[in-house]
């Protein structure tokens, strides 16, 4: 019940996935493929790389974090000014791959080290919940 | 992500804004006079945030003499709220149509 507020805003999904880690980095990695899945891109897997995710609806503002080929991607993923963290972590098994995604947000520490806010989305959500508490 | 949702990130997006809503739902019920004194902004600054806020659904304006108060709607936030379970969906979905192309690429 008291877990920060980081945690509980937190999307985890893992799946078997029959093919082996380097087809499914391709599909991680190659602006084509990711276009394919996910939005058009201007994706590079280079450490610090600033890319944008582009769909109809908006846009999604990312920079690399890190890249272990075969292993582990991580971006920031920002939009409607909220500043969160989407992690790949691929791990080879008998049949395949484990493929895990966790996206992370509301970072407030984060939040504030990119654009000096004194308002975290962390803070916000914190003072939101006592809020929403004291109302039954 | 829908209109609705784009339009409650954007005018919770600002500082300032949040700022006064988070007054609005910590204090209740408040003139703009009220907000004004508190936010450090000018009066059609708090005007301005304040129409963004009720465009959004976020608060309510009562007309009272020649005063407006405003309140806070908590009900708008829902989407917000389930933040957690709009993503999960969207990447269950882009998980399906990495499957997808993972079967129709070559090895």
């Amino acid at each position: 019940m008291n877990k920060p507020a980081t945690e509980t805003r937190t999307v985890i999904v893992e799946r078997e996935i029959p093919y082996p880690p380097e087809k499914i980095w391709r599909a991680l990695t190659q602006p084509h493929l990711i276009e394919e899945w996910l939005m058009k891109n201007d994706f590079k897997p280079d450490v610090d790389h600033r890319f944008r995710l582009s769909a109809d609806w908006g846009g999604v503002d990312c920079q690399v974090l890190a890249v272990e080929p075969n292993r582990t991607l991580s971006y920031t993923w920002a939009a409607y000014g909220l500043e969160s963290v989407v992690t790949w972590t691929l791990t080879p098994t008998n049949t395949g791959t484990h493929l895990r995604m966790e996206h992370s947000g509301f970072q407030a520490d984060q939040r504030q080290a990119y654009q000096g806010d004194r308002y975290g989305w962390q803070q916000f959500f914190a003072k939101l919940e006592q809020v929403l508490a004291r109302l039954d | 992500m829908s209109n609705t949702h784009d339009m409650l990130f954007r005018s919770l997006a600002d500082p300032t804004r949040r700022s006064i809503f988070e007054r609005l739902c910590r204090d209740g019920e408040q003139t703009v006079g009220a907000l004004t004194s508190q936010s450090g902004v000018s009066q059609p600054a708090v005007s301005k945030h304040l129409g963004v806020l009720k465009q959004a659904g976020l608060v309510r304006d009562r007309h009272k003499g020649r005063q407006t108060h405003y309140s806070a709607q908590l009900g708008a936030l829902a989407p917000l709220i389930d933040w957690t379970s709009q993503m999960a969906g969207f990447w269950q979905s882009r998980f399906d149509h990495l499957e997808d192309l993972l079967k129709r690429m070559d090895q």
